[in-house]
């Protein structure tokens, strides 16, 4: 009885000294998103300043992001060549872990006056399917809110250029680009960058 | 009392290894702790350690290093081209306190695989239960006529990085302007593949823009190189490669290529069959290797100079209860990388934890990725994942390889901000 309070005591000391999420993890699974964090940072929470996080991400997400670059019907440096080294099971599994992390967010330097024509730029033309300044995963579109700025960037170049996505987002991308000139992209960019975790 | 039961099950996650309910009550089941050291606190060596602590905090784990500070040798080449100081790749390992490792700042001069117990400097011994050896590379003091460990602080050869990277880095920027810098690569295995062609190129970006009628000469014991392609590629992109006006000249085995001896006066290396001899202005010699003294002193090496393990658990293949990781060990198709001594790492600890708790071994999944940082906005990358058949480590099939030789400019660009992230992530792991 006593030692089984012990215990408790103990294993909580552990909890708090190590700062960590408390859940079962299976031994498997960790050892595939193992070989993942050392590019991606601890629990997908990258420290940048430019290789996305993917803690946080939704199954669906991960999924589509991690088969797409096995296919390469999206654009990578590196992830094609990666993904391919793993199974579908595989990939399943790590998308049951990392969807399940919290995203750490860790401050970028932000101008205040671009976030801020960003905001109204997403709130007209982006906030129906990214909902919450970007931090609702809902429709299955990756992480905006705090994801790293040159990422973003570069997945929104991507969309303007060949990269699939839905055929409303890419023609408000278009229009957007078109008719409020180059900085918007940028603009957009500081936006999602602006915001903080919840 | 249901609920604290309960409660025991609750397992803690890390992103890494799993802990509590795997244990099984440790308390109960063993009587003195098991008691785990690591010798060397580089790459391989302070994740083994961090992991096995995250996963099993009852297990004692006890850290052997040598040096207070790490320099790690990523990225120490944007030292010598100035890109970067020495102290952001200087880290120190009070980061790693808060998972209560025993650290001893020493040098382990010999082990005992039969007594168990590993000797060092002061003649203290530690005791092990299990011992994980990641001590990475020695250099072949004999295999170079007239350079050795002490022409070698005049005459760096800055691939370990601290005192000598900052040497070199000071003889390149007293260097005149249309001086000549002779790089010497030395045969295949040795630490980081593409590391000597990453220098080259490091230097010649600094010359390019601060001594541009400078010259780099890469005399190199190997007819081939990782990434030839792509360093090809951005060597006639940036520094004039190929034309009468290149900044770098390699000259592979085949051509004489091969540093046989150096001539610390004339500050001249000799080179090739007929022995010629090239005077430059910089030398910087990266000798042969082998592993570590310790692994060699401690039999754990074989003919080849490096350690055979096996493959699943990288437990030696000479000595019960060693394991040996990293550039040190033998690890079938992975290179001698940073990113392969950190996976490799982790999957000895598992192999490990699941040892003395007694339970069966996570399926082990290994990967290397090397980035290269050739010029301005010029990064490449070689990566590969690796898995476990028939006991030995093989290349997953269709996955991995290089980048592509048609990429973008854009591509290349991203790739540079990708490397200085990566590095960013994996010491962060290492020292957090
Ligand atoms: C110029 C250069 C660039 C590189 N770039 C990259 C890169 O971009 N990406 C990449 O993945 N890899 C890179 N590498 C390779 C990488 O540095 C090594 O592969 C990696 O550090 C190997 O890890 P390790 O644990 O085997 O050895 P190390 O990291 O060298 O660690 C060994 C540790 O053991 C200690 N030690 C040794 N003997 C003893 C003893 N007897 N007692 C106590 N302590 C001891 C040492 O002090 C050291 O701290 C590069 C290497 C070089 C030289
Ligand atoms: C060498 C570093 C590296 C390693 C190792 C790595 N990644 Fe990546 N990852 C990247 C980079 C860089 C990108 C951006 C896309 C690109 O250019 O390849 C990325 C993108 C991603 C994305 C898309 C994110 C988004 O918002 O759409 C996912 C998902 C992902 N990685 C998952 C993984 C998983 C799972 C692993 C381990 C099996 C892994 N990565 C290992 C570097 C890495
Ligand atoms: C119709 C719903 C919809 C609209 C409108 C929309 N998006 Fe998307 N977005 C998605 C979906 C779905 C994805 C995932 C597509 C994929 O990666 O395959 C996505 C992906 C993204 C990504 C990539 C995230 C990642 O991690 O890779 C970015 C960036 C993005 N959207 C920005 C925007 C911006 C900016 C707007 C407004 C101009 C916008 N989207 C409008 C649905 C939408």
């Amino acid at each position: 009885m006593l030692s089984q309070i012990l215990r408790y005591i103990l294993f909580s000391i552990i909890g708090l000294i190590f700062s960590l999420p408390v859940m079962a993890v299976d031994i498997n699974t960790l050892m595939l998103v193992n070989t993942c964090v050392g590019c991606h940072g601890p629990n997908g929470s990258s420290l940048g300043p430019a290789t996305p996080s993917i803690a946080g991400m939704s199954k669906f997400a991960f999924i589509q992001a991690m088969q797409e670059a096995k296919r390469n019907e999206r654009p990578t440096t590196i992830m094609g060549r990666l993904a391919r080294g793993y199974t579908d099971e595989d990939i399943e599994t790590m998308a049951d872990f990392f969807s399940e992390q919290k995203l750490v967010v860790y401050p970028q330097q932000v101008n205040a006056e671009k976030a801020k024509k960003g905001a109204r730029l997403h709130k007209y033309y982006c906030e129906s399917c990214h909902r919450d300044n970007g931090r609702k995963d809902e429709h299955n579109s990756g992480i905006l809110a705090g994801q790293w700025m040159p990422y973003l960037k570069i997945s929104l170049l991507e969309f303007l250029s060949d990269r699939p996505a839905p055929t409303k987002m890419n023609k408000r991308l278009e229009f957007i680009a078109e008719s409020y000139g180059k900085d918007s992209i940028d603009e957009l960019v500081h936006f999602y960058a602006s915001q903080k975790e919840q | 009392m249901s609920n604290l039961s309960r409660r025991q099950f609750v397992t803690i996650a890390a992103g890494s290894v799993a802990a509590a309910a795997m244990v099984s009550f440790p308390f109960i089941a063993r009587g003195a702790n098991q008691k785990v050291v690591v010798i060397g606190g580089g790459s391989g060596g302070v994740i083994a350690a961090k992991y096995i602590r995250m996963a099993d905090p009852t297990i004692d784990v006890t850290l052997i290093e040598q040096n207070k500070y790490y320099h790690t040798c990523f990225m120490s080449n944007e030292v010598l081209s100035g890109e970067r100081t020495i102290d952001s790749i200087k880290f120190s390992y009070k980061g790693l306190n808060k998972y209560g490792i025993n650290f001893i700042y020493s040098r382990a001069i010999n082990i005992d695989p039969v007594a168990k117990t590993i000797r060092l400097a002061g003649g203290e011994e530690v005791a092990f239960d299990k011992l994980i050896v990641s001590p990475g590379v020695e250099f072949k003091w004999d295999a170079i006529d007239g350079y050795n460990a002490e022409v070698a602080e005049k005459i760096p050869h800055a691939w370990k990085a601290g005192s000598q990277t900052v040497t070199l880095r000071k003889q390149l920027e007293e260097m005149k302007d249309g001086g000549t810098v002779i790089i010497s690569a030395p045969p295949k295995p040795f630490r980081c593949p593409p590391g000597p062609y990453e220098r080259a190129s490091q230097i010649a970006n600094y010359f390019k823009h601060h001594k541009p009628k400078s010259k780099i000469l890469l005399f190199d014991a190997n007819q081939a190189f990782s990434k030839q392609g792509l360093f090809t590629q951005g060597w006639e992109k940036m520094y004039g490669y190929g034309t009468d006006n290149s900044m770098i000249e390699w000259i592979p085995s085949h051509e004489e290529g091969e540093v046989v001896g150096v001539n610390v006066k004339a500050n001249a290396v000799i080179a090739g069959e007929f022995e010629d001899e090239y005077s430059a202005d910089v030398l910087n010699i990266i000798p042969p290797q082998t592993a570590a003294k310790i692994a060699i002193d401690s039999g754990l090496t074989n003919d080849s100079g490096w350690c055979p393990v096996n493959q699943k658990t990288f437990e030696s293949s000479l000595h019960k209860d060693i394991y040996v990781i990293g550039d040190a060990c033998i690890a079938g198709p992975m290179p001698k990388s940073a990113y392969a001594a950190n996976t490799q790492a982790k999957v000895c600890a598992e192999a490990i934890l699941s040892e003395l708790q007694g339970r069966e071994m996570a399926t082990p999944s290994y990967v290397n990725t090397c980035y290269s940082v050739v010029g301005d906005d010029f990064g490449i990358s070689v990566a590969a994942v690796y898995r476990l058949e028939n006991g030995k480590i093989v290349s997953v099939k269709d996955s991995g390889g290089i980048s592509p030789l048609d990429a973008s400019a854009q591509t290349r660009k991203y790739e540079v901000a990708y490397a200085h992230s990566w590095f960013n992530n994996i010491t962060d792991e290492m020292f957090n």
